[in-house]
């Protein structure tokens, strides 16, 4: 029995680590030589790792999202016969074939790229450890950024520079310097001019040509490629309704200014989420999963309701589990946490999935009017627009009314309009009678 | 006499004043400068300049006196020397009267008028000059006041007599017997050393606890050393009190409190400078003061609208190299540049035997700001051209931050190590870091390579040592 370390491949010129992204294999699978292991992203390329050998997956060493630095361990193979691996004269292994090649990046047609053999250090117990030689990587060039002095240190710059900075008005604390120590040279005051200028002069309007290359990366990407799925397979329906929110509004704040000191302060989403569990009793194929390969809806007992939300990095949607087993206290303080979570990054996968349905609500920022892209592969997703109050013609009079928008989304293959509509109405006659949501019919 | 209106009047031709006018006058600047004396102030006339050419002489006239006290190492055989102090001054006059001229050549070659007489404002705007064929007013828009220092008296001591400042000691024409020099600073070793060479007995007393007391005691060790070689003994902690009843005779505190009584047939007073604020009607103006000093801003700007000052005047460091930057700078403010006094060093030498040299922070200075500090010490010792010059005392320290090598200061002491400010002052001045030092090549074989080893030293990279 032997073991194979395979670390993470030096996959391009200056690139000192990688965000791993996918494992297409996990502990205990076994592997036939050349299948995918993984597939790592650097901000050039997404390279899939393939093994060197037949093996059994031991042991991953990272896990997905991890910034894995080249050269790190990243998996174990446990591969047979190699017992006789202890006589020097054994045949080398594959890695060892073409050292020459190690290293080296094909790119293929679709884009990605394949690393031909995976830097690999062959263990074997019962042998001294073997390394593959291989041509030592290009050093890493440090882009350091220009650097700034510490507040109140005199900025360092020879006699010429500071009488240049003087005469052109320029400010030295301001700018940054690209020397030794952080000395600011002619060429950083230039650049500072050059710049300054555009801000500090602006005769007039100024075009700006400058086109900045942002690659679509990470939790970028995540959010770009379930948007286009959901937008290109699902087609979408929304409704919008109008809610009188007066008497919720009126529950919520004294629920609010009477409630116990452990328990989380409410808005309205507790609420929505309750009603909603409410109206899928009655319409259960609302909470589903369609699973449009197969050609099938998995229709669910449990209401998981996701929620999206905001995050430094992106739209996430951290999922409150069963929500009908939930009271509305309950539903406010796991929304909380998750949201919390979310916005940390410590919302593990478990919490960021499992959704059967999805709320999406910007709060103030709520407009009049959204349309919701469905989560897929969910069938409906309800949007909150913002609260108002709006003039409400009550048969005689006009009388202030808090008023609020739900803009929902249904999957048209599964969701009549009809049956979108009796959803919603649901959903608002019993949010503009609370008492509803709470009372068993 | 009819009254002269200009743009800058420039009161004071020292160093300052005198570059100050020049500058403008080369800017354009319609300018007039009024001093009592001969152009060049202090510095050119009874400072820097005949000192150094006095502190020659004697160095010249001891080192002939050395090579005829029999036999020596270098083999050269000379007979005893003889001095006429009185041609050495005659010829340190020459030089003294040559730059004068220089200066005067300067000025007039940059429109600048100069009107000699003693300058009195009457207002901010006004100022009037005796001058020998009478009253003067020169009127200006802007006005620079270089009046510079003047030695310090010492009440129980006044001048007069045995009595003399650096002045007069400058003006000496024969070598006195015994000569007692009160206060170890740069101008009383200077001077009392060069005496000492010419062949008087010379007695140092100071008031504090050891010589040069703004230097560290590591940096002036081998003046000590050499000041006891030449037979010169330094009293410290020693206060005069006053002469004697009888006349040359000065009596002395010592540390121990004993009294002692020095016989002497002169005594340098040399306890310091006193900025010249009295005798042009500083009165008549308000001004804001920082001490006995004018108190400038940043541009040398004083309290009052128009009326700048610079040099000695306006506080320590007192040397000429500070007037002089601060004149060039004021005239250019003056002329509508954009300038601010922005300078990271003003050098400072001591022409003691051998000479001191500093720029910048001191290592105890330096670790005063906060930041850690690395040192890199070279020794003349191991420097092969301070070998062949017999001239192996002294260092060349440099002081870096240890975070960035950025220098911080450069400190030597050495013979000749006064024309080592260049490169120090360069290197401080530019934002040099260790590493540009010790990455220069330094020419070999020269007491220069000393600055390189003690940037690398101070990396850890010394190769000579």
């Amino acid at each position: 029995m032997g073991e194979h370390l395979i670390k993470m491949p030096d996959v391009g010129e200056g690139i000192a680590e990688a965000e791993l992204v996918e494992w297409h294999v996990k502990v205990g699978d076994l592997v036939r030589e050349d299948a995918v292991l993984a597939a790592v992203m650097t901000d050039k390329a997404t390279v899939e790792i393939p093994s060197p050998v037949d093996g059994e997956v031991l042991w991953l060493g990272a896990e997905i999202g991890d910034v894995v630095a080249i050269g790190s361990p990243l998996i174990r193979l446990k591969v047979e016969g190699e017992e006789s691996a202890s006589s020097e004269n054994s045949p080398p292994e594959k890695a060892a074939e073409a050292p020459a090649r190690t290293g080296e990046i094909e790119a293929q047609a679709d884009g990605a790229v394949r690393v031909p053999d995976a830097i690999v250090e062959r263990q074997a117990r019962s042998t001294p450890p073997q390394t593959v030689e291989r041509p030592p990587a290009p050093p890493v060039r440090m882009h350091r950024a220009p650097a700034m002095r510490a507040e109140g240190e005199r900025p360092i710059a020879s006699p010429a520079v500071r009488l240049r900075a003087r005469e052109a008005g320029a400010d030295l604390r301001q700018v940054p310097g690209s020397g030794p120590a952080g000395r600011i040279t002619h060429e950083d005051l230039d650049a500072f001019l050059t710049h300054g200028r555009q801000v500090s002069k602006a005769p007039g309007l100024v075009q700006n040509t400058a086109v900045e290359h942002i690659k679509v990366i990470g939790l970028r990407r995540k959010i770009a490629e379930k948007m286009a799925l959901a937008k290109s397979r699902i087609p979408h329906i929304t409704y919008v309704e109008e809610v009188d929110v007066t008497a919720l509004e009126d529950l919520r704040s004294s629920l609010n200014a009477n409630r116990r000191s452990d328990r989380p302060k409410l808005t309205l989403l507790p609420f929505l989420m309750r009603a909603m569990v409410k109206a899928i009793a009655e319409q259960p194929h609302l909470n589903a999963v369609y699973d449009d390969d197969a050609g099938i809806v998995h229709q669910h007992g449990g209401v998981h309701i996701g929620i999206a939300t905001q995050t430094g990095s992106g739209l996430m949607v951290p999922v409150v589990k069963h929500t009908e087993a939930r009271d509305l206290w309950d539903c406010a303080a796991e929304l909380n946490r998750l949201a919390e979570a979310a916005k940390s990054g410590l919302a593990s996968r478990e919490e960021l999935s499992g959704s059967t349905i999805t709320i999406t609500s910007l709060g103030a920022m709520g407009g009049i009017v959204t349309t919701p892209v469905i989560n897929y592969p969910e069938v409906a997703i309800v949007g909150v627009n913002k609260m108002v109050v709006r003039p409400v013609w009550d048969g005689s009079t006009f009388i202030p009314r808090k008023m609020m928008n739900l803009s929902s989304s249904f999957d048209h293959r599964i969701i009549d309009g009809w049956d979108a509509a009796v959803f919603v109405q649901r959903i608002k006659a019993l949010l503009e009678t609370p008492a509803m949501i709470f009372v068993e019919t | 006499m009819k009254d002269i209106s200009c743009k800058l009047l420039v009161i004071g031709a020292g160093p300052g004043g005198y570059v100050c006018a020049i500058r403008a006058g080369q800017l354009g600047i319609d300018t007039v400068i009024v001093d009592a004396g001969k152009p060049g102030g202090t510095c050119l006339n009874v400072g820097c300049i005949p000192s150094k050419a006095l502190i020659h002489a004697a160095e010249e006239y001891d080192r002939i006196v050395h090579l005829a006290n029999g036999r020596n190492s270098l083999g050269i055989r000379a007979t005893k020397p003889e001095l006429d102090l009185a041609q050495t001054i005659a010829w340190k006059d020459g030089i003294v009267g040559r730059l004068n001229s220089g200066v005067s050549g300067l000025l007039k070659k940059a429109k600048v008028k100069i009107v000699q007489g003693r300058a009195r404002f009457r207002d901010g705007k006004t100022v009037e000059v005796e001058t020998e064929t009478g009253r003067q007013i020169v009127r200006a828009e802007t006005v620079v006041i270089a009046t510079g220092s003047a030695p310090v008296a010492l009440p129980n001591l006044p001048f007069g007599g045995a009595v003399i400042s650096s002045t007069e000691a400058l003006a000496l024409t024969s070598v006195p017997e015994r000569l007692v020099v009160v206060g170890g600073g740069y101008i009383g070793l200077e001077l009392g050393t060069a005496f000492a060479k010419m062949g008087a007995k010379v007695t140092v007393v100071e008031a504090q606890g050891r010589i040069l007391p703004q230097y560290d005691a590591e940096l002036t060790r081998p003046v000590s050393k050499r000041l006891q070689a030449l037979g010169i003994d330094v009293m410290t902690g020693a206060k005069a009190k006053g002469l004697a009843k009888a006349g040359s005779t000065l009596l002395v505190e010592a540390e121990d409190g004993s009294e002692a009584s020095l016989a002497a047939d002169k005594i340098l007073v040399t306890v310091g400078r006193r900025p010249v604020t009295q005798g042009w009607g500083l009165d008549e103006l308000v001004l804001d003061m920082d001490g006995p000093f004018i108190r400038i801003d940043e541009r040398c700007q004083t309290s009052m609208r128009g009326i700048y000052a610079i040099g000695d005047v306006t506080g320590e460091p007192m040397l000429a190299h500070r007037a002089m930057a601060q004149g060039e700078m004021v005239a250019e403010i003056i002329a509508g540049h954009k300038r601010v006094w922005d300078k990271r060093g003003i050098p400072a030498v001591c022409f003691t035997d051998p000479e001191i040299v500093t720029v910048g922070l001191s290592p105890e200075e330096a670790r005063r700001t906060g930041v850690e500090v690395t040192i890199g010490q070279f020794p003349f010792s191991a420097n092969g051209r301070a070998m062949t010059k017999m001239g192996e005392d002294g260092f060349v320290r440099v002081v870096a931050r240890v975070d960035n090598h950025l220098v911080l200061g450069i400190q030597a002491v050495g013979h000749g190590v006064s024309e080592l400010a260049a490169a120090f002052g360069l290197a401080l001045e530019m934002g040099g870091r260790l590493e540009d030092v010790a990455g220069t090549i330094h020419a070999h074989p020269t007491q220069g390579e000393a600055f390189q080893e003690a940037a690398l030293k101070a990396l850890g990279q010394e190769l000579h040592i």
